[in-house]
């Protein structure tokens, strides 16, 4: 059985509102809506309306290209394909381990990352539905509406993003698609002078990530109720967590808790994601749908990013990000929090943590270090996985004799919440749609849901061949005349 | 003692001895003329076209043109500025030359030329061909993408490395790079990676297996100055030392 609201009985004979494009978000996706004559929603799906395809053409090619080519997947986080690569990278090469300079580096290269994809996404995308409502008028809502209206608050939006650039181009050698990462380490350490350079406002961008954190949470308390239940909806959470259970988003297991806050799995090697998670289709998404595979496709979906990671971690490792941390946490009320809207509050949290990291990382004289290199003997494959700014994200390779591509795998982060974030437009559809006469502002809502999630709907769809279709032929009284379908195995058949 | 014999170059005068082509004479004065298949070490090839320069009226590659006294030789009009920028354009559509994902990218004589002559956009329609990659060596991969057909590792191979691994075979469009292995395969070749023909390549066709983008973005060859400063990709690996400084470009 579908969830409720994933597959309507008759659609032909409803009618179809589509918001499309889907807007401030990453990437194209569209939401159709299937509503009946009594203005109830029947049906509530989010689709994808791009193809990537890169787990195909990457096929053939050396495997040291990959730290560089995957990362095109994106523009927003490419950091986060880079060092999922180098990480698999790492292991085809058998560095078992990196250099101290090394990866402290690309630490501080994936804090400077997440420091600008978290402040783009609340400041740049989402902050007009906050600050102005989510049905305020079209032409304001939107960030030049935040610019005449709150021009401090979006100058900070756009200094701590410019930080968090400088700190990729520094390390990378260009603030989008460098090359920094590469197999079994990076290519360059800092200089005194770039330490100095970015030492220079790191105390200023903790002082604009807190003033974020207080300014998310005065909006959330503001309509503290509302902002809890709308499109809440209850569902284990998994995300990567150090050895001693520390906020962790570089290395370490992967850590999956249940809706009540129940341990499902925990510190588990990412190397052996495959028993743990599987990839389930549906016929009408290119995106597949991940579940755990212990509960099952039907109820082991799960969410990723930040609610997960602040909610799933014991501890951050920074003072101030420990203390919003503790103060986000009392309000689950001893489960997690499952708020779809805290996914913010929760970005914001880390966005603070980043900094403060960068902050510490600026003083550790091993940013300096001439070691940059591991090497061992060459494997068959590898595995990375990383928390991206959106979420758990998986690359795996398998590579032939000759050093070439022969399989890859890509679980992104925003393909982990594919299941929760139709769970949670159904939430809004039913709660805030259904019985109404839809207008933009309640179109909106659906958008809001979304948005919480921070999807890249661009890195999510990159499967070939494999996606199921279904035909319908209906005539002129909608009545269905013929219906094919292609399976995953690619067979067709004609099914009516 | 005798009289020194001089051309013009864009109004410079150039001095030239016997059995000089324009192109020797010129690189000897410290004067750049965008080329992509001559190696002063080898002898000319005149394949690419990217060395054409107006005598008279008549457009010829500097490359092989022997140079004699009172030439008047136009190396930087508009015209021909923009005709070597069409040659660039078909080379780039004629392979599949993708810089972003190109290790060689910063240190490739084709892109650094391109920079140079203010290519802006390969304007012609891609011709996407399908190519393969042939990583059957253990230390070098080859990347047919890649590959201008400037005939640099033919020449290297044969007269350096004395080994003939190399071979343009086809005619015209259909012309491509062989090996000479019993397979085909470069792995069944001669080739070693301490051979000529492997550095002389000035694109990223014939490189290093398992090191890619190793030089941080910055320090890459062509990464500060340009290539009429820097000079060929075969000679910094030769000498490690740039070209003679040219302040029209810095």
């Amino acid at each position: 059985m579908p969830p409720p609201l994933e597959a309507a009985d008759n659609p032909e004979q409803l009618e179809r509102i589509v918001i499309e494009p889907l807007t401030r978000v990453e990437g194209h996706g569209k939401v159709t809506l299937l509503q009946d004559e009594n203005l109830n929603i029947k049906q509530a799906r989010l689709h994808i309306a791009e193809f990537r395809g890169f787990e195909k053409f990457i096929q053939g090619r050396p495997y040291w290209e990959l730290p560089v080519l995957v990362q095109r997947l994106c523009g927003i986080c490419p950091v986060s394909h880079h060092l999922a690569a180098a990480k698999a990278t790492d292991m085809i090469v058998g560095a078992t381990e990196l250099t101290t300079t090394a990866e402290k580096i690309r630490r501080l290269m994936h804090y400077g990352q997440t420091l600008q994809s978290h402040a783009l996404h609340f400041f740049h995308l989402c902050s007009p539905d906050l600050l102005f409502g989510f049905d305020d008028e079209v032409r304001h809502r939107n960030i030049v509406g935040v610019i005449e209206d709150s021009p401090e608050i979006a100058k900070q939006g756009v200094m701590l993003r410019k930080y968090g650039q400088e700190i990729i181009r520094i390390t990378s050698g260009k603030r989008i698609h460098g090359t920094g990462a590469i197999p079994g380490g990076i290519n360059k350490s800092l200089s005194r002078d770039e330490i100095s350079y970015l030492k220079t406002d790191s105390d200023q961008v903790i002082d604009w990530a807190q003033q974020a954190v207080s300014l998310v949470k005065r909006i959330f308390f503001e309509h503290y109720d509302y902002h809890m239940a709308f499109a809440s909806i209850d569902s284990s959470m998994m995300s990567m967590v150090g050895k001693d259970g520390a906020f962790e988003i570089y290395h370490g297991g992967l850590r999956a808790n249940d809706k009540q806050g129940e341990n499902i799995f925990d510190h588990v090697n990412y190397r052996d994601y495959g028993d743990y998670i599987k990839e389930g289709v549906k016929n009408w998404s290119y995106m597949k749908f991940p579940f755990i595979s212990s509960i099952g496709q039907a109820d082991g979906w799960y969410r990723v990013g930040p609610l997960a990671r602040v909610n799933n971690c014991d501890f951050f490792t920074t003072a101030l990000a420990e203390e919003q941390r503790q103060e986000f946490i009392r309000n689950g009320d001893g489960r997690p929090v499952q708020s779809t809207l805290a996914y913010h509050w929760a970005r914001l949290i880390e966005l603070l943590h980043c900094a403060e990291a960068i902050g510490e990382l600026l003083n550790d004289g091993d940013l300096c270090g001439n070691d940059l290199l591991n090497r061992g003997t060459l494997q068959s494959s590898g595995t990375g996985v990383i928390e991206a700014p959106r979420g758990t994200l998986f690359h795996h390779y398998e590579i032939n004799d000759d050093g070439l591509v022969e399989k890859a795998s890509l679980i992104v982060s925003t393909t982990n919440n594919n299941q929760a974030m139709n769970e949670s437009i159904r939430k809004v559809a039913g709660q805030y749609l259904d019985g109404n006469r839809l207008t933009e502002a309640l179109l909106n809502q659906v958008e809001v849901a979304i948005r919480a999630y921070d999807p890249c709907l661009s890195c999510a769809t990159h499967a070939m061949g494999k996606m199921p279709l279904q035909i319908n032929l209906v005539n002129a009284n909608n009545e269905l005349q013929d219906r094919l379908e292609k399976r995953i195995s690619g067979e067709i058949r004609r099914t009516l | 003692m005798s009289k020194s014999v001089t051309f013009k170059l864009d109004g410079k005068s150039i001095s030239f001895q016997p059995g000089d082509t324009v192109m020797d004479a010129a690189l000897r004065a410290g004067e750049y003329i965008p080329h992509l298949c001559h190696n002063p070490e080898f002898k000319p090839h005149g394949s690419c076209r990217v060395c054409i320069v107006a005598l008279n009226g008549r457009h010829l590659s500097a490359c092989t043109l022997p140079a004699a006294e009172d030439m008047d030789i136009d190396n930087s009009s508009d015209a021909i500025v923009e005709q070597r920028r069409k040659l660039l354009q078909m080379l780039f559509v004629e392979g599949n030359h993708i810089c972003p994902a190109c290790e060689k990218s910063g240190a490739c004589q084709l892109q650094a030329v391109a920079y140079y002559t203010r290519m802006l956009s390969p304007h012609f329609t891609h011709f996407f061909p399908r190519r393969a990659i042939d990583a059957s060596h253990p230390d070098i991969i080859f990347y047919f993408n890649r590959c201008i057909l400037c005939g640099l590792c033919e020449r290297a191979s044969r007269e350096v490395d004395g080994k003939d691994v190399f071979s343009i075979s086809g005619r015209g469009i259909n012309s491509r790079i062989v090996f000479n292995s019993a397979t085909g395969k470069l792995g069944d070749s001669q080739l070693a990676i301490t051979d000529k023909a492997v550095s002389v390549c000035p694109v990223g066709a014939i490189l290093h297996k398992h090191q890619g983008y190793d030089k941080p973005i910055g320090e890459r060859l062509y990464d500060t100055r340009p290539i009429s400063v820097v000079g060929d990709v075969a000679a910094n690996l030769a000498t490690g030392q740039p070209h003679k400084s040219d302040e029209r470009n810095e």
